[in-house]
């Protein structure tokens, strides 16, 4: 199975009849207008007698909502309308997000619009709607709150104790959720192991960033009663869903459409309380109402995600066996869980995760979320991933630190094997088939491990210090229905295609999951044409509208190839079968003794062309007269794909980062890059690069430069890209990439997923690396971001 | 508070006469008033370079300028640079390298691009890194940027053009 590959071809057996895109780097033409300024964002839509919304929001960490002083706000030039959250409140019902597998988690109601309290700095309070942005912000000055500042727990350190004040009395205490795991014999295996080794590992609080900000326009139209949403978001049909049941509507009254979206990374995969008071001001106003954040709004108000603290520790044994894994998380998650996800899931995942691809068979881990009055946090790219691997790689890089191992070697030694699969991780993850000795074999003889350990000795003795680190890990892609549909949350796991030839032999394919630049227009392309028989350019792909495109689950949990390019393939297969159909109909002989290629209709013994599918086109469309009597021409099939196989398909790689460290100014220079990754069946090699890429530069960003500062009240100290550091391209290094390919067995097309494991395994390979320089200090750092000054006081220096 | 000012430029080859706000952004005259699509509006602070446009042959950020300081000026935006084919070779080379996935920066990007190619057309690997560190993406981790931009400045020093990507039919 694990062919290694250099992946300029094809090199697993080929999944449809005619193959010759699937599996290589095909650009992505669809992508054309964007770098041709024509993209349509939703900035760039202006609809008639569109108003905009700006949003009062709480300007501390937490307060008493007093009286709202609107008068004068109400008499600017151009205002609209402007709502309060007891207004808004009486057309939209509040929510409160749980799920119903996470045992015992509690969340507090949340309103479109906070009604009495504001929990945390940025939460909208009051909506001015008017018929220019500049007129909305004008008018925005002049609304008066008058409110009372409340205790607000900030540290999630205190947030149980006895004294802290309850942010949400109701609930009985600030614990959201809580979870505890034991397997094996920890405390034994603990007490008896030759090396013990343990660290406290800190994230900071980051964000997305998307470039495009969240924003959208909803349009209420009183004569049909119907809802249309233009929206910047990932799951269009999660949110027509959330639409309906928040304002009282019917699935076929609400319209969602996501045209161009710029970036999402997870962030535009939430449903706000601003996405619904904006929607409640269109029904109000009975008019369009343009949302669009503005920079200062994206960060206090996008969701945050990775605040935790943990300690970990592991054991081994003399021989270099890992024994065990115990961690405690410490997480916190903002005053309320997000909607319709919650944010009880990314601690879970560490639970879930840490150990990962090890064969160790004794762990324990604990897990407390608990509230607090800071911005709301939730899946970011990754979701628990980057943590669980940073924590597990550290100690991993620490327990061979101790036995004097070579944390490559130490890593060849400990991994589930190759041939070990199907089997259950220690946690309970279900793992199909997985590649990590073939993907540490790989990565060695890419980066040449042992020439870069000369390098780093020799450079060493000139005092230079530089630092090699790894991480191994897993990814879990292709959800099932075990990952929310079990918890009571209506987020489709599956996905359906829809794929139609027209009457020219065109072929369109409409998906319910989207684009917002991973390429999965791109792929599902590559797919239909291989599989209907046509080039590429004679693909159309039509997604994200919710009246148009089979139901499906849209982007997240890097579901795009895996669930939707699987339905993409069984719909367009399904397609070639009824053109065979109706050419051997047309040219009265089998179907066996035909094939479709490349647009044509031959004879499967000559290679004879027969018929050109503008031919089957025009009699299936046109000619029905000449079929025989109860021919149906069905040129245009759906199907459907849920993956249900495993709760998950867990992905595999492996990273490893080279850093230079300067000990006088605490600078972390990055040199090199490289990565190893399992998708499975890769359809194009190339967006798949960039997949890794740039997830691999967001894990770098969390690891080294992004954070949410607070102040000690809970204000946010930096809401600004002038202040919130993103990865820059000249940090950043050249990060090569190359795959290794274990289709999974639950589909035909037997792609995983691509998109997040870069971000998963960049934090701790660089942490790692920076640990493996500072070795000779005998100083280490597991605070992440890793920033000059932590490793300068690690190093003693202040 | 309405104080409008006449003004005229020419944008993307037409001369334009408007009456804008002082306060004004150049990318928001640019975008609402003149529908252009391509600059974008990224941070509003001149860090991210979504905004990036020409004026009188220099890249500015449009979300620092105001439309008024624009007055009598020449205004390019990516649409009147594809039009031209100042930017045919780099779009080529981004689409063939993938060096862009949700496309908010590429307008911005380019042009940062293109006036890299004039100012230092021997530039390395590492100066092109330098160069568009002025503008963000947060999609292809710049690799596939910094590929595609190489690959123009090799063919311009060979007087070679990039080949355009065509469908493989």
């Amino acid at each position: 199975m694990n062919k290694p590959s250099d992946l300029k071809g094809m090199v697993l057996d080929p999944v449809t009849n005619d193959q010759r895109y699937i599996g290589n780097s095909e650009p992505r033409h669809g992508a054309r207008r964007l770098l041709e300024g024509q993209g349509t964002y939703i900035d760039d839509i202006q609809l008639p007698r569109m108003g905009h919304v700006v949003y009062w929001r709480s300007p501390v960490a937490h307060m008493k909502i007093g009286k709202i002083h609107t008068e004068h706000a109400s008499k600017m030039p151009g205002v609209l309308a402007v709502v309060d959250g007891v207004q808004m409140a009486k057309i939209c019902k509040p929510w409160v997000a749980t799920l119903g597998h996470l045992a015992g988690m509690k969340s507090a109601p949340q309103h479109a619009l906070a009604i009495d309290r504001a929990c945390w700095q940025g939460e909208p309070v009051v909506a001015v709607v008017a018929e220019t942005r500049a007129q909305a912000e004008d008018a925005l000055q002049h609304i008066d709150v008058e409110w009372e500042e409340l205790p607000a727990v900030v540290s999630m350190e205190t947030a149980l104790d006895a004294d802290t004040p309850l942010i949400h009395p109701e609930l009985g205490d600030n614990l959201c959720f809580t979870r505890s795991l034991d397997v094996g014999n920890v405390d034994e295996v603990f007490a008896t192991a030759d090396v013990v080794a343990e660290a406290t590992f800190g994230f900071g609080r980051h964000t997305g960033v998307t470039l495009e900000p969240r924003c959208q326009i909803a349009d209420y139209n009183p004569g049909d009663r119907r809802l249309t949403v233009y929206h910047s978001q990932q799951a269009p049909h999660m949110m027509q869903d959330l639409y309906c049941r928040q304002f009282g509507l019917s699935e076929s009254d609400v319209h969602v459409i996501c045209k161009d979206v710029g970036g999402s990374f997870g962030i535009k995969v939430h449903a706000y309380p601003d996405d619904f008071a904006t929607v409640g001001l269109a029904m109000m106003l009975e008019r369009p109402v343009k949302f669009v954040a503005d920079r200062l709004e994206s960060f206090t108000s996008d969701i945050h995600a990775r605040e935790h603290r943990i300690k970990g520790r592991i054991a081994a044994n003399k021989a270099g066996d890992i024994l065990a894994f115990e961690i405690d998380d410490l997480t916190a998650i903002g005053p309320y869980s997000m909607f319709p996800r919650t944010s009880a899931i990314e601690g879970n995942q560490v639970v879930n995760l840490v150990g990962g691809p090890y064969k160790h068979q004794n762990y324990r881990a604990h897990l407390n979320v608990v509230f607090q009055n800071k911005t709301p946090t939730c899946q970011y790219r990754g979701v628990g991933h980057p943590i669980a691997c940073a924590v597990t790689e550290g100690l991993v890089d620490l327990a061979a630190q101790k036995l004097q191992m070579d944390p490559l070697e130490f890593r060849k030694r400990n991994v589930i094997p190759d041939d070990a699969y199907p089997c259950s991780g220690i946690s309970g993850i279900k793992l199909e088939v997985l590649s990590h000795e073939q993907c540490l074999r790989t990565i060695e003889k890419m980066m040449d491990y042992s020439a870069l350990r000369k390098e780093q000795a020799e450079l060493r003795k000139k005092g230079i210090y530089r630092g090699i680190g790894f991480a191994t890990l897993i990814e879990l892609t292709n959800p099932s229905p075990a990952f929310y549909g079990v918890g009571g949350a209506r987020i489709a796991s599956q996905d359906g295609a829809t794929v139609r030839m027209d009457p020219s032999g065109v072929v369109s394919v409409l998906i319910g999951v989207g684009e917002q630049g991973q390429g999965t227009e791109g792929i599902y392309t590559q797919i239909a044409a291989d599989a209907v028989g046509v080039s590429i350019d004679q693909v159309r792909i039509v997604t994200g509208d919710t009246d148009v495109t089979p139901y499906g689950g849209g982007t997240w949990a890097s579901r795009g190839a895996g669930v939707g390019g699987e339905a993409v393939l069984l719909a367009a297969q399904a397609l070639q079968e009824n053109i065979l159909k109706l050419a051997g109909a047309i040219l009265n002989r089998p179907v066996a003794e035909l094939i479709a290629r490349r647009g044509y209709i031959l004879d499967k013994a000559t290679g004879e062309q027969l018929l050109p599918f503008s031919e089957v086109g025009r009699v299936g469309y046109f000619r029905t007269d000449t079929l025989p009597a109860g021919f149906s021409a069905d040129l245009m099939v759906t199907r459907h794909y849920t993956q249900k196989d495993y709760p998950f398909i867990f992905t595999n790689g492996v990273q490893a980062s080279y850093v230079e460290v300067d000990p006088e100014t605490g600078f972390v220079k990055l040199l090199k890059h490289w990565a190893v990754e399992d998708c499975g069946r890769v359809i194009n090699p190339m967006l798949v690069n960039e997949q890794v890429r740039g997830a691999i530069v967001q894990g770098i960003g969390g690891v080294l430069f992004e954070e949410c500062l607070y102040d000690e009240s809970g204000l946010l100290r930096n809401g600004s890209m002038a202040d919130y550091l993103v990865p820059m391209a000249n940090e950043m290094p050249d990060i090569e990439v190359a795959h290794v390919e274990t289709p999974t067995q639950s589909s035909k097309l037997g792609a995983k997923g691509a998109g997040e494991a870069g971000t998963a395994g960049a934090p701790g390979a660089v942490q790692n690396a920076i640990n493996d320089a500072l070795a000779p200090f005998n100083a280490s750092v597991f605070d992440q971001p890793i920033t000059c000054e932590k490793i300068l006081r690690a190093l003693k220096k202040i | 508070m309405s104080l409008k000012k006449k003004i005229s430029m020419t944008v993307n080859g037409q001369l334009i006469n408007a009456e804008v706000e002082p306060r004004r952004h150049l990318v928001d005259f640019l975008r609402e008033d003149l529908h252009l699509k391509g600059p974008h509006l990224g941070c509003e602070q001149g860090a991210c370079g979504a905004c990036t446009v020409k004026v009188d042959g220099q890249i500015i950020r449009g979300c620092l300028f105001l439309a008024v300081q624009a007055d009598g000026s020449v205004v390019e935006t990516v649409e009147g640079l594809t039009k031209n084919g100042t930017l045919t070779d780099l779009q080529e080379s981004f689409m063939r390298h993938n060096a862009m996935q949700c496309g908010f920066c590429s307008s911005g990007m380019l042009l940062a691009a293109a006036e890299l190619i004039e100012q230092q057309p021997k530039a390395t690997r590492e100066q092109v890194r330098e160069w568009i560190s002025g503008n963000y993406c947060r999609c292809t981790g710049y690799h596939s940027i910094v590929d595609a931009i190489v690959d123009v400045l090799d063919a311009r020093a060979k007087g070679q053009k990039i080949k355009p990507v065509v469908a493989n039919a």
